[in-house]
């Protein structure tokens, strides 16, 4: 039987259109298959280690011209023109140019105009396109899935093996479809689509699987709302997200700097019709989410499973029958500081993060802007924002929004990971309460002792209004704190 | 890569479900740009407790971790294996282990068995009650062994073979360059390059 033939997921399309070299073997005893890299994303975290081991054995980097490195992980926000203060970052900012420019890879550095997270850059520079596979040093490599390409977070001798091979060995994953019908109520985002799917399958969910999201209400997002989505595939397990390219996608593409011209953009486009999953083809699995029920979503625990609507109340140990979940939710609540029963909206912020690659982008910014203009901030809160990219600040401040967050209060920043993992100085303090656009809540993740909320930016806008985790429609509803 | 085939060594009950990589390496000990020496970084949150089981002899010198379910999920940094690896550990049992960490695992010499968790439950009383026992890990009869207890673990075919073969990846895929090459020549002429780099200005 020809694979070609029987009908195909667009996992699978993007799989069998990479396979260098089939894996030996039948049933559990296969071989991985190798499978070809389109675009490898370098960062200064997960590379040294790399790098270091291709020296070791002597072995050259096989294709620069796939591969690009920007400094994102633990660059500073404020004072960029000045030397990193901590030693350690330096020295791996420090490590990551030596190695690029001994290896002969792009890279933008701090200060440069492309420089910025790098699942926010391969998109912007139009690297990133339909049917590709794209891997980084980096779990949140799913975030370019919402192209319709195959993107995979690996770990470090994996990126030491593309940089070396261009090539993976990876055993075939399982799809799962994520059907997301209907029309999402105005003041609900990707994000809330994506923290309802994660508390609904777990954070295990995913696991071993490729997530295809489907349905109307994907089909009706932009691409930054489904690169929101697309990017966190990986909290519920999964190996990769993934949403068929369409007229959006192209849309996006179509100009950027590293697009197809030309004949090549109309081939290019040709090539990206076909990707979709063919009717009759069969998922390994099926969730279905109705878009219209959805409401801004919370997390109250310390993973991103643990979340719940925002008028909900924060949930109390006895309301899980599983013995693991409510240890989880006791130990969650204790770490959170939290106690079961109390209303989401009665929770008090200390501080208002916008920004990572799940919600850094212009939409993102668009979004939380509209909701704090001419409103003032709670004065005991501090509103952090991070543009995705150097580019996105650019286009930011171009079109004002700068200002709109300068008024409010908040800071304005250079472009990084920043709060997002805490590892250059923006940092929670023990103990504080955060509500953030990130996509992590894990303990300490943004700071020793820090208290993470994971939510969309309209809700970190509101949030920050208010004092009080809070949705734009609070805002209208019920009269500002004072 | 060194060859596995059967590991003993003192078991380390750790009763926690969901340790992230977070925990397994907290984010600040990423930014050392060696391969090695990340021992003291292994669980360094938690070490800061004295109750804390690698505080406790002689759980210190331990080199079988048996953890709760969902072992390893979270970021993919690789860090997570080496901590383990620096500090002494030659396998971890699972009833779960996030697909990143388990391919991590494999790719580093670090063994990670799957144990059906009712098992684990046994071994864990057996390494609570008698501190300092020992557990076997063998790869060739895919058996964990702890005193009385003995439980089949899962590990895939190719991993387990390469564990017990000491085989480094690079070296096994530049076996095909041909194929790879050969597959670079008919790919399409639109596919982006990075170089020449180009901008938006
Ligand atoms: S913004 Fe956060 S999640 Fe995204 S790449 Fe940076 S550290 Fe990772």
């Amino acid at each position: 039987m020809s694979a070609m033939q029987s009908p195909q997921t667009l996992a699978e399309k993007v799989w069998n259109a990479h396979v260098v070299r089939r894996g030996e073997g039948e049933g559990e005893a296969r071989q991985p298959d190798l499978i070809y890299i389109d675009l490898h994303l370098l960062h200064e975290v997960t590379s040294p280690q790399a790098f270091e081991g291709l020296r070791l054995a002597g072995r050259p980097l096989r294709r620069p011209d796939l591969t690009i490195a920007t400094e994102d992980h633990n660059t500073p926000t404020l004072d960029i023109d000045k030397p990193i203060a901590d030693l350690t970052s330096r020295t791996q900012i420090h490590t990551l140019r030596d190695n690029c420019k001994e290896f002969g890879v792009r890279l933008h550095s701090l200060g440069d105009k492309e420089q910025g997270i790098v699942h926010v850059v391969g998109p912007q520079l139009g690297l990133t396109q339909p049917g590709m596979t794209v891997v980084c040093g980096d779990s949140h490599t799913s975030t370019h899935g919402a192209f319709g390409a195959l993107a995979l977070g690996i770990g470090t001798s994996e990126v030491e093996h593309v940089m070396a091979t261009q090539s993976l060995s990876l055993k075939p994953f399982k799809t799962m479809a994520i059907n997301v019908e209907g029309t999402l109520k105005p003041g609900v985002t990707s994000k809330d689509i994506i923290l309802a799917v994660i508390a609904k399958i777990g954070t295990g969910g995913g696991q071993g699987y490729v997530l295809e999201y489907r349905g109307s209400a994907i089909r009706s997002l932009s691409m930054d709302a489904r690169m929101t989505i697309c990017n966190m595939s990986i909290e519920a397990g999964a190996r990769a997200g993934m949403i068929a390219p369409d007229e959006t996608t192209f849309e996006y593409v179509k100009g950027r700097p590293h697009a197809p011209a030309g004949e090549d953009w109309d081939a290019a486009v040709e090539d990206w019709k076909q990707l979709h999953t063919d009717e009759g083809a069969r998922f390994d699995a099926e969730v279905f989410l109705n878009a219209d029920e959805l409401e801004p979503f919370v997390t109250w625990g310390t993973n991103p499973g643990q979340g719940v609507s925002l008028s909900e109340n924060v949930p109390s140990p006895e309301d899980f029958e599983d013995e693991n979940d409510r240890k989880a939710c006791e130990r969650a609540l204790n770490y959170m500081g939290l106690t079961g029963g109390t209303p989401l909206k009665d929770i008090r912020v200390d501080t208002v993060f916008l920004g990572s690659c799940t919600n850094s982008r212009m939409e993102d910014l668009r979004a939380a802007a509209q909701v704090i203009k001419g409103k003032e901030k709670d004065p005991d809160v501090r509103m952090i924002v991070v543009p995705g990219s150097a580019r996105v600040r650019l286009e930011a401040e171009a079109e004002g929004l700068d200002q709109i967050f300068k008024d409010f209060g908040a800071e304005w920043r250079f472009a990084g990971c920043s709060m997002c993992l805490g590892m250059n100085p923006d940092q929670l303090a023990e103990g504080e309460r955060c509500a953030s656009t990130s996509n992590r809540n894990f303990e300490g993740r943004q700071g020793k002792g820090g208290r993470t909320h994971l939510v969309s930016p309209l809700v970190a806008a509101a949030t920050a209004i208010r004092g009080t985790l809070s949705s734009p429609s609070d805002l209208v509803n019920a009269p500002a704190s004072v | 890569m060194e060859k596995i085939v059967s590991h003993t060594g003192i078991g380390v009950p750790l009763r926690q479900s969901n340790v992230d990589t977070d925990q397994i390496i907290p984010a600040v000990y990423l930014k050392r740009i060696t391969r090695t020496g990340f021992e003291d970084a292994l669980f360094a949150g938690w070490r800061r407790d004295e109750n804390f089981i690698l505080n406790q002899e002689p759980f210190n010198t331990g080199s079988v971790l048996v953890a709760g379910p969902d072992f390893g999920t979270g970021s993919s940094r690789e860090h997570a294996v080496w901590a383990l690896k620096d500090y002494g550990f030659k396998a971890v049992i699972s009833a779960r282990f996030a697909d990143i960490f388990r391919g991590n695992s494999g790719k580093q010499g670090l063994v990670a068995a799957e144990v059906a968790q009712s098992d684990i439950e046994l071994i864990w009383k057996e390494l609570e009650n008698n501190p300092g026992t020992t557990v076997t890990v063998d790869l060739e009869s895919r058996t964990v062994q702890c005193g009385s207890i003995s439980a089949p673990f899962q590990i895939d075919d190719y991993t387990r073979w390469r564990l017990m073969e000491g085989l480094d990846d690079i070296g096994l895929t530049l076996q095909h360059e041909e194929d790879i090459t050969a597959y670079e020549a008919k790919r399409p002429a639109h596919k982006p390059q990075t170089l020449p780099a180009r901008t938006a200005g």
